[in-house]
């Protein structure tokens, strides 16, 4: 399968998502574009590797990124067909925005998709930036002042963050010139990791804190994550399931290409304890935060900034154990919170509200819903049997031999943020039902396949996937 | 222009350190204007420096795709984001008011510490980068830290947004003297676009959020409704 069927697909699908008018047939499509896509990604797979051209490549890591990114991109466009349909009833959106909406989000796929095959640092960044912009515009959809000024500050966020990451990009480049020269060659991620080892080393460092601080703000690592909660929080719920389940991941991917670069060359700056400290501070941060959120999306977002550090720590600890429970928490984390944003998306719409205190006894009122939810909450607390129970023990266990110290704190702050999660699952699931309640029209299909490849992560992973996982977390090495 | 002139060589360098050292002074400038329209006509300014500069590098380095981010410089940025930002101002009155969250002295104090900083930072690990880069890359970075400082001492979105371009002009400014690096152009276009984004971001979010209040007003009125 041809790497750029991944690109057009997602591309043509954005042009004539702009032209359709008649919402019903756009999402269809929108699901059909997306299903298209994944395809594609399956394609590209089990395909031949095509060898690294100057502007897109394919490698073992990569293709794990845009397998998971596909597979939820396909998943949400089929939750995001039900969830607007609802919208559209109730008048939250109008007819031209919900044609904008599709266009965009086929937009956002081609700019991940981008993002995740670019061979060029320099064309990464302006996917990355692309993939932002169009996030952006969907925050505001909704055009509350809330959502407006949710937009306005992801957008100064965000783009102060594409700045550093532009600068530190830059530097790169120069510390490449001096050893592969000028032109496309010093840009490309292969060339840059085959001959990293003769890079001035203080170049490198400095464009490694520009380039985790930059990237790192998507990431939403403390203290750079002050937009992610807002943006969560006021936008569609698909989008907070994309932004979420994607692209923090695509931004943590830009963020461990240039750790490979550092890697491979003996004198430069060791980027792990940075990642290490980083992570750590959002994990604690994020764990104590959880206990005071009113808001039902925000609090899962907290969850997601809690989720990035743990893997942020994990790719920072390095070894091979660590790298490949990295991976495998990124992967079910993906999972798991798109699924529980699509719980959470439905909650809010039979409820009318997105204030937990007012949501109460879903499991008695909606007892599919409510169930979904809570093995959705059971799942991202860490408690077993979840796949996300066995990642996060990897990471504590593989820890606790090399740093005792750093492992205890992680250890206690996600049980500080099980704690949390427990505590608010129990209001809004249990408990005698009040307020408005209306029936719902989800579509269970997305949640229930992604919390049952969640639930059989964790109690049995298919050897080829395991031997897959290690291999690429070698690479990471 | 030959390279091989030693005389031409060091004019040359020195008038690109001219225009890179203007940049920085531009900045200084925005720091402590208390107008609006001020801050405006000195970010216009702004523009024009790197735009000027952008052409020069172009000229010394035999660069000629470089002319269309000065181009898309002085076009965009010297002269149709500033008209549109000064027609927000006025449609909205506040051309008069600059909320700084502290003093201008204190302002300008950590502007130079920024200064001082990037120096001391850039310098000592860009030798092997030839000496253009070198000093362009201090400068560069001292005009980035600049603006994200005036990006956090003022308030309203006006003031951040010109901020934020400031920033940009100063990565421009680093990318050409990155000497032979692909895609400038591209990434200038692309941050052109941003750019564009946020000005009709901050208009349409002002003005319809007036527009809007007076027309759910008139609703409420004509129906018979408090609000």
């Amino acid at each position: 399968m041809n790497v750029t069927s991944l690109l057009l697909v997602p591309a043509l699908g954005a042009a004539l998502l702009a032209l359709i008018g008649d919402e019903r047939k756009a999402a269809w499509l929108n699901v059909l574009v997306s299903f298209l896509t994944f395809g594609c990604a399956l394609g590209v797979l089990l395909g031949e590797r095509p060898s690294p051209g100057p502007f897109l490549i394919v490698d073992d890591l990569n293709v794990v990124f845009i397998l998971i990114s596909t597979l939820v991109g396909f998943t949400t466009s089929v939750f995001s067909r039900s969830y607007i349909a609802h919208e559209l009833e109730v008048g939250h959106l109008t007819h031209a925005y919900l044609r904008f909406y599709h266009a965009m989000y086929q937009t956002l796929m081609f700019g991940m998709n981008l993002a995740l095959l670019a061979n060029n640092i320099g064309l990464m960044w302006v996917a990355v930036e692309l993939a932002t912009l169009t996030t952006v515009l969907m925050v505001g959809i909704y055009r509350t002042p809330a959502a407006l000024e949710a937009a306005w500050k992801y957008f100064l966020l965000g783009s102060v963050g594409i700045a550093l990451a532009l600068f530190g990009t830059i530097l790169v480049y120069l510390a490449a010139r001096a050893v592969v020269g000028e032109g496309l060659d010093a840009m490309a991620w292969h060339i840059l990791v085959a001959n990293a080892a003769g890079f001035d080393p203080a170049l490198l460092n400095l464009a490694f804190v520009f380039l985790l601080l930059g990237y790192g703000t998507k990431v939403g690592l403390v203290p750079l994550h002050a937009w992610l909660p807002d943006a969560h929080a006021e936008g569609p719920t698909p989008i907070s399931a994309v932004l979420s389940g994607l692209l923090l991941n695509v931004a943590l991917f830009a963020v461990l290409r240039f750790k490979s670069i550092m890697s491979s060359n003996p004198a430069a700056l060791a980027p792990g304890p940075l990642m290490v400290t980083l992570g750590l501070a959002s994990v604690v941060f994020a764990a104590l935060m959880l206990y005071r959120r009113q808001d039902i999306k925000r609090l899962f977002a907290y969850s997601s900034i809690e989720h990035m550090g743990v893997i942020t720590f994990a790719f920072g600890m390095g070894g091979t154990l660590a790298n490949f429970a990295g991976l495998l928490h990124m992967v079910l984390h993906s999972l798991t919170k798109s699924a529980i944003f699509f719980c959470v998306g439905h909650v809010a719409q039979v409820k009318g509200t997105q204030r937990m205190a007012e949501i109460r006894g879903l499991t008695v009122s909606h007892p599919t819903l409510g169930w979904s939810l809570g093995l959705g909450v059971v799942a991202i607390a860490g408690l077993p049997p979840m796949g996300l129970f066995m990642t996060e023990f990897l990471i504590v266990t593989t820890t606790f031999a090399r740093a005792p110290a750093l492992a205890i704190i992680l250890g206690v702050a996600l049980l500080v943020g099980l704690g949390a999660l427990l505590l608010r699952l129990n209001g809004l699931a249990f408990g005698d039902p009040d307020g408005r309640s209306d029936p719902d029209t989800a579509s269970f299909l997305p949640i229930g396949l992604h919390l049952a490849i969640v639930l059989a992560a964790g109690i049995w992973l298919p050897p080829a996937l395991v031997a897959w996982f290690q291999y690429v977390a070698s690479l990471l090495n | 222009m030959s390279p091989n002139d030693p005389l031409m060589t060091s004019l040359a360098l020195d008038v690109a350190h001219l225009f890179a050292g203007g940049l920085v002074v531009v900045s200084f400038m925005l720091l402590y204007q208390d107008r609006m329209t001020a801050v405006i006509n000195i970010f216009a300014l702004h523009a024009l420096v790197v735009s000027l500069s952008v052409a020069w590098q172009a000229a010394i380095q035999d660069a000629p795709h470089l002319y269309i981010t000065a181009a898309i410089a002085l076009v965009v940025k010297a002269v149709v984001i500033p008209l549109a930002l000064h027609r927000i101002v006025m449609r909205l009155g506040i051309h008069r008011t600059i909320e700084p969250v502290v003093g201008t002295g204190l302002t300008m104090l950590a502007g130079i510490g920024l200064v001082a900083l990037s120096i001391m930072v850039m310098l000592p690990i860009t030798q092997q980068a030839g000496t253009l880069a070198r000093e362009d890359l201090s400068f560069a970075l001292s005009v980035i830290l600049l603006g994200l400082l005036l990006m956090i001492s003022r308030r309203n979105a006006v003031s951040q947004v010109i901020g934020f371009m400031s920033i940009e002009n100063g990565l421009i400014l680093a990318a050409t003297a990155a000497k032979g690096m692909p895609l400038v152009v591209e990434i200038s276009v692309a941050f052109s676009i941003l750019v564009a984004l946020i000005v009709i971001g901050i208009f349409l979010f002002r003005i319809r959020e007036r527009f809007e209040t007076v027309d759910i007003h008139l609703l409420h009125e004509h129906r018979g409704e408090q609000p």
